[in-house]
């Protein structure tokens, strides 16, 4: 076994980060690596956490971390902040509330930009989740960007998806229309002291009452965790929260659920490989010969169109493989 | 204002043609600008006529010393009676260092102390925490028990010269301590004056000392506020500062918004929590402003804020004592405008901005040293420093007159504008909840991030200039003689601290240790409490350690 | 090879907050095409070292303003020594007075921006002096 592969094995901090630095940037040796890792990944349980900006998702993080942790649990954090379009920079600052487990070994915390994905992960998520799975971390806890409603693309990754809202935002009715509503399977209503804290409730809970999904066997509770200022009461609302998700996580093994998402998860994966294998290169060939502008100038000219443009790419480079 | 309407039209017309004639000025010599800005980047315009000011109702609006709304000034006959106080900040190694250069300064002629404690000391941990490792005695003084503070007020009447102590999250235990000290020496609490500057709400916006979250940090403040309204009536009870404020990098408007705002949510919470009128204990409230290189803009924002401040507690709670009315404000000269280049220039700066705080009718002033973006200041730079502030009043003529600038067209008019820019400011802080709930959504950190990467944007491009930084820079260097805190300071400060912990009655220490804890968890005020366990050898953080397990650790959120 | 993206960390050691200059440099390093992580304020060392091999940095800037540096500079290099992370390049900024920069230098501190220094002088060193490309595949 390479050595670097034991060394993630072996929980190695320094090789994990550095491996996921080259998926991110898409070195393509590290393909190879994670090919070798892959045996050693699927034992982790991932929460993924979502919710608009503001709603505290990073405070709930960190929280949890120290309540996961009072029971000896590993934990992974990957958190993902949005790239800026215009420099192609980021500010990852999710992590600044969570440096208090800087130093605990049993943590570690990772921040990825987005670079251009828009469905609330970064692409380099999935690999990075099965690099922490293979350092053996018990948990792993992704958080998502929070900045669209579009956010969906955590289902493909996590087991339980917890989705975060906060009273007084004024968007919580729009989050539930746009899909937010059927991804989470707990409810998270933060700064629960807040105005509007118990209608929220209420209507979330007249919504969940309605929704098909209670029907499958598990209703998404809602979990009212006040003001993250007050230790005491604040305490108490996590390690409920962290005992919901526990519930959730028997229940999936127990209904079988747990082997459906894996299932889900394997479909989303072989969907993201090829697209990143087959399509980006195709791509990224075109673009480099200058193809690409020209398929595109047709098309604006109506010179073609863009099922005849992409039969003709694909005729080029997938009969090119198969007569190889 | 006052002009009679052939005035008026007399005005009108000749500013109409003397806009002509800048227009055709122009042709041959353009500006050497796009814009004319303040350092805060507020538009300056060319001129201010009458028309500018026309509008002011004079009375209402201005007026005199002495009278709502105190635009010109708290103190009927002005700086004749009494000059500003001249208070220097300073602190550094140990109590005994600082006690040393506290006596040089009072020689010196300076009427007021005023403390600058290090790091660990104002985030309430002792010397020997972990996290003072490399910080003891290095930003100011370190103070860990009542004897610290005993050796650091030796030989100091306590009973004449009062005292600013520059201290936040810890800021009971340090007034504990003064209190316990003046009660050692014989000296009454009603005796006892000084300040200290406990003001929270300014370090989640700014500066970052913070050890509670906000809610307790507040009701923390509010004990000393009945506990000083009560005991000790000399004390001023809160310094409301917009200084650290303008040195994170807001704007003047800024400043004065943010400041007055958190001067707002204090008082609140003083009558709601301690059911206080507002006349008992709001005379003791004092502010602390910082005064920039940009001369007439720091001017117009005193002036604005002391009419603001009438307003406000005479339209929002409603105060009848005058003496509630008033802004009494201490200046500190900008630290960020002083440059490490050509470190010389700083004198003339520091001269400038306190030229503007006394013609804003500044109540207490400290001039910045030329040396202090370096290190520590030096004796002789401290005593430039001093002597700044005395020539200004001894020679210059410039406090023989109360409000020299009152009714100048563009003085006027930008106080007018910085005031109603500072409204706006207010407002969306109401509708946002309050100050505490602004910080919470990052409002006035996000505001100030936003000014200071700007400014430092358009100090890179040359639009705004520094000297010897971005213009006129030098490769030749005077060299200053630095002062530097030997790591000598920390070991023997642990020493003390350690011996201290030996000799003590452990047993009181812990009893009174749980008589704040149960303050703390009641409701009740912490003073009293405080007084015993420093009495009884208790150190800051021990205290200070109580807070934390009774109310949480505050965490930088990280807004930017 | 694909183009390596800049990450840095910029951090706030010791117990001074005034982070004007670490926020002002966090958005300029955005501005600049890197990924910045910041961590905030009061950090010790040994969180600061943790934190930069977790999240693979290729530059730490340490910004203090207290006098604190001659003992918190060299402590973050040498935990870096200590977890074979030698190869993340520290910087410093800060009121730090000349006479301490040999000593900063010597102690494996890189490169000291003093107040003054143009955004653009930082941003240029670090383009100049951290090249990912190189970073060696372990």
């Amino acid at each position: 076994m390479d050595s670097i592969i034991k060394k993630i094995c072996a929980g190695d901090v320094r090789s994990a980060s550095r491996l996921i630095r080259d998926i991110e940037d898409k070195i393509p040796e590290a393909r190879a690596k994670i090919k070798r890792l892959y045996s050693h990944t699927g034992k982790s349980f991932i929460i993924g956490i979502t919710g608009a900006p503001g709603a505290g998702k990073s405070t709930l993080t960190d929280a949890l971390i120290t309540e996961l942790r009072k029971s000896n649990k590993t934990i992974g954090v990957l958190a993902v902040d949005p790239t800026s379009p215009f420099t192609g920079g980021a500010i990852l600052g999710d992590r600044i509330r969570m440096q208090s487990h800087a130093e605990d070994r049993g943590v570690f915390v990772r921040s990825l930009a987005t670079r251009g994905a828009l469905g609330g992960l970064s692409q380099a998520a999935g690999d990075a989740i099965h690099i922490m799975e293979a350092m053996g971390k018990d948990i792993v806890i992704v958080e998502t960007v929070g900045i669209g409603q579009q956010e969906i693309d955590i289902i493909n990754h996590a087991h339980s998806v917890l989705v975060i809202l906060v009273p007084g935002m004024g968007d919580e009715v729009q989050t539930m229309k746009a899909g937010l509503m059927e991804i989470a399977d707990i409810f998270v209503i933060n700064k629960a002291n807040r105005a509007g804290a118990k209608q929220l409730q209420m209507e979330l809970t007249s919504m969940l009452n309605l929704s098909s999904k209670s029907a499958e066997g598990w209703k998404p509770p809602v979990v009212m965790v006040g003001d993250a200022f007050k230790p005491e009461t604040f305490t108490e609302n996590i390690v409920k929260l962290s005992k919901k998700i526990e519930e959730h996580h028997i229940y999936l093994q127990q209904s079988g659920k747990l082997t459906e998402r894996m299932h889900r998860k394997a479909m989303a994966e072989i969907n993201d490989t090829l697209h990143a294998c087959l399509l980006e290169p195709v791509i990224k060939s075109l673009a480099a010969g200058g193809e690409l502008e020209k398929f595109a100038e047709k098309i604006k000219n109506r010179k073609a169109d863009p099922y005849s443009v992409a039969e003709e790419i694909a005729q080029r480079f997938f009969k090119k493989e198969n007569e190889k | 204002m006052y002009f009679s309407r052939e005035m008026q039209e007399a005005s009108l017309k000749l500013s109409r043609k003397w806009e002509d004639n800048v227009q055709k000025s122009l042709k041959n010599n353009p500006d050497q600008k796009a814009r004319f800005t303040t350092v805060s980047d507020k538009e300056i315009r060319r001129l201010y006529t009458p028309e500018d000011i026309k509008d002011i109702n004079f009375a209402e609006e201005i007026g005199v010393p002495g009278e709502f709304p105190y635009l010109r000034g708290n103190q009927v006959t002005g700086y004749r009676g009494r000059y500003w106080t001249f208070r220097m900040f300073s602190g550094m190694g140990s109590a005994q260092d600082t006690n040393n250069r506290w006596q040089m300064l009072l020689r010196e002629g300076q009427t007021g102390l005023s403390t600058a404690f290090d790091f660990p000391t104002l985030m309430g941990y002792d010397s020997d925490s972990p996290k003072a490792l490399g910080e003891v005695g290095k930003c100011g003084v370190a103070i860990d028990t009542l004897e610290d503070f005993l050796a650091l007020m030796e030989g100091i009447p306590m009973d004449e010269v009062t005292t600013s102590m520059t201290i936040n999250p810890p800021a009971t235990v340090l007034l504990a301590m003064y209190c316990a000290a003046a009660d050692i020496k014989g000296v009454p609490l009603s005796k006892i004056g000084g300040t200290i500057q406990n003001d929270m709400l300014k370090e989640f916006i700014a500066q970052k000392t913070f050890m509670c979250p906000p809610e307790p940090s507040v009701k923390l403040i509010s004990d000393t506020v009945e506990f000083c309204t009560k005991s000790v009536p000399r004390w001023n009870t809160i310094s409301v500062s917009g200084y650290h404020i303008r040195e994170a990098g807001s704007t003047a408007i800024q400043e004065l918004a943010f400041t007055l705002r958190d001067g707002i949510e204090y008082v609140e919470d003083v009558i709601r929590r301690k059911g206080l009128n507002v006349d008992e204990f709001a005379p003791r409230l004092s502010f602390f402003f910082n005064s920039h290189i940009d001369f007439f803009e720091e001017i117009c924002k005193m002036r604005a804020a002391r009419r603001m401040w009438a307003k406000i507690m005479r339209d929002r709670f409603h105060a009848k004592d005058p003496r509630s009315l008033w802004l009494r404000f201490h200046t500190q000269t900008a630290g960020c405008s002083l440059t490490a280049q050509q470190p010389y220039n700083n004198v003339i700066r520091t001269t400038v901005e306190a030229l503007a705080a006394v013609l804003g009718g500044t109540q207490s002033l400290h001039t910045n040293s030329l040396d202090e973006v370096l290190c520590l200041p030096s004796e002789h730079a401290v005593e430039i420093a001093l002597r700044t502030q005395q020539i200004l009043a001894e020679e210059t003529g410039v406090a023989n007159t109360i409000d020299p600038l009152g009714g100048s067209y563009f003085i006027e008019a930008l106080t007018n504008e910085i005031e109603e820019a500072a409204w706006d400011y207010i407002h969306k802080i109401d509708d946002l909840g309050g100050m505490i709930a602004a910080i919470e959504k990052g409002f006035p950190q996000m505001e100030i991030s936003e000014a200071a990467y700007r400014f430092q944007q358009q100090l890179d491009a040359g639009e705004k200039t520094m000297v010897g930084v971005n213009k006129y820079a030098t490769n030749s260097t005077h060299p200053l003689p630095l002062v530097d805190i030997d790591e000598k300071v920390s070991e023997e400060q642990i020493k003390r601290l350690k011996d201290v912990r030996r000799k003590r009655d452990n047993k009181a220490v812990k009893k009174s240790l749980d008589d704040i804890r149960g303050a703390c968890k009641k409701g009740d005020n912490v003073m009293p409490c405080c007084i015993d366990a420093v009495k009884n050898l208790a150190t800051l953080q021990e205290i200070c350690d109580v807070y934390r397990e009774v109310y949480g650790e505050y965490k930088d959120p990280g807004l930017y | 090879m694909p183009e390596r993206k800049i990450r840095v960390m910029v951090a706030k050691p010791g117990l001074d907050g005034h982070d004007r200059g670490a926020r002002v440099l966090a958005r300029c390093f955005r501005d600049a095409g890197f990924e910045v992580v910041y961590t905030g304020c009061h950090q010790t060392p040994e969180q600061i070292a943790a934190a930069a091999i977790q999240e693979d940095v290729d530059l730490v800037g340490l910004s203090c303003l207290s006098g604190a540096h001659r003992i918190l500079f060299p402590r973050v290099v040498e935990l870096l020594r200590e977890k074979d992370a030698d190869d993340i390049t520290v910087i410093g900024g800060g009121i730090i007075p000349e006479q301490d920069f040999t000593m900063l230098y010597d102690s494996g501190i890189k490169a000291i921006f003093t107040p003054g220094s143009s955004l653009d002088s930082i941003v240029e060193w670090i383009k100049k002096n951290i090249n990912p490309t190189s970073a060696e595949f372990l």
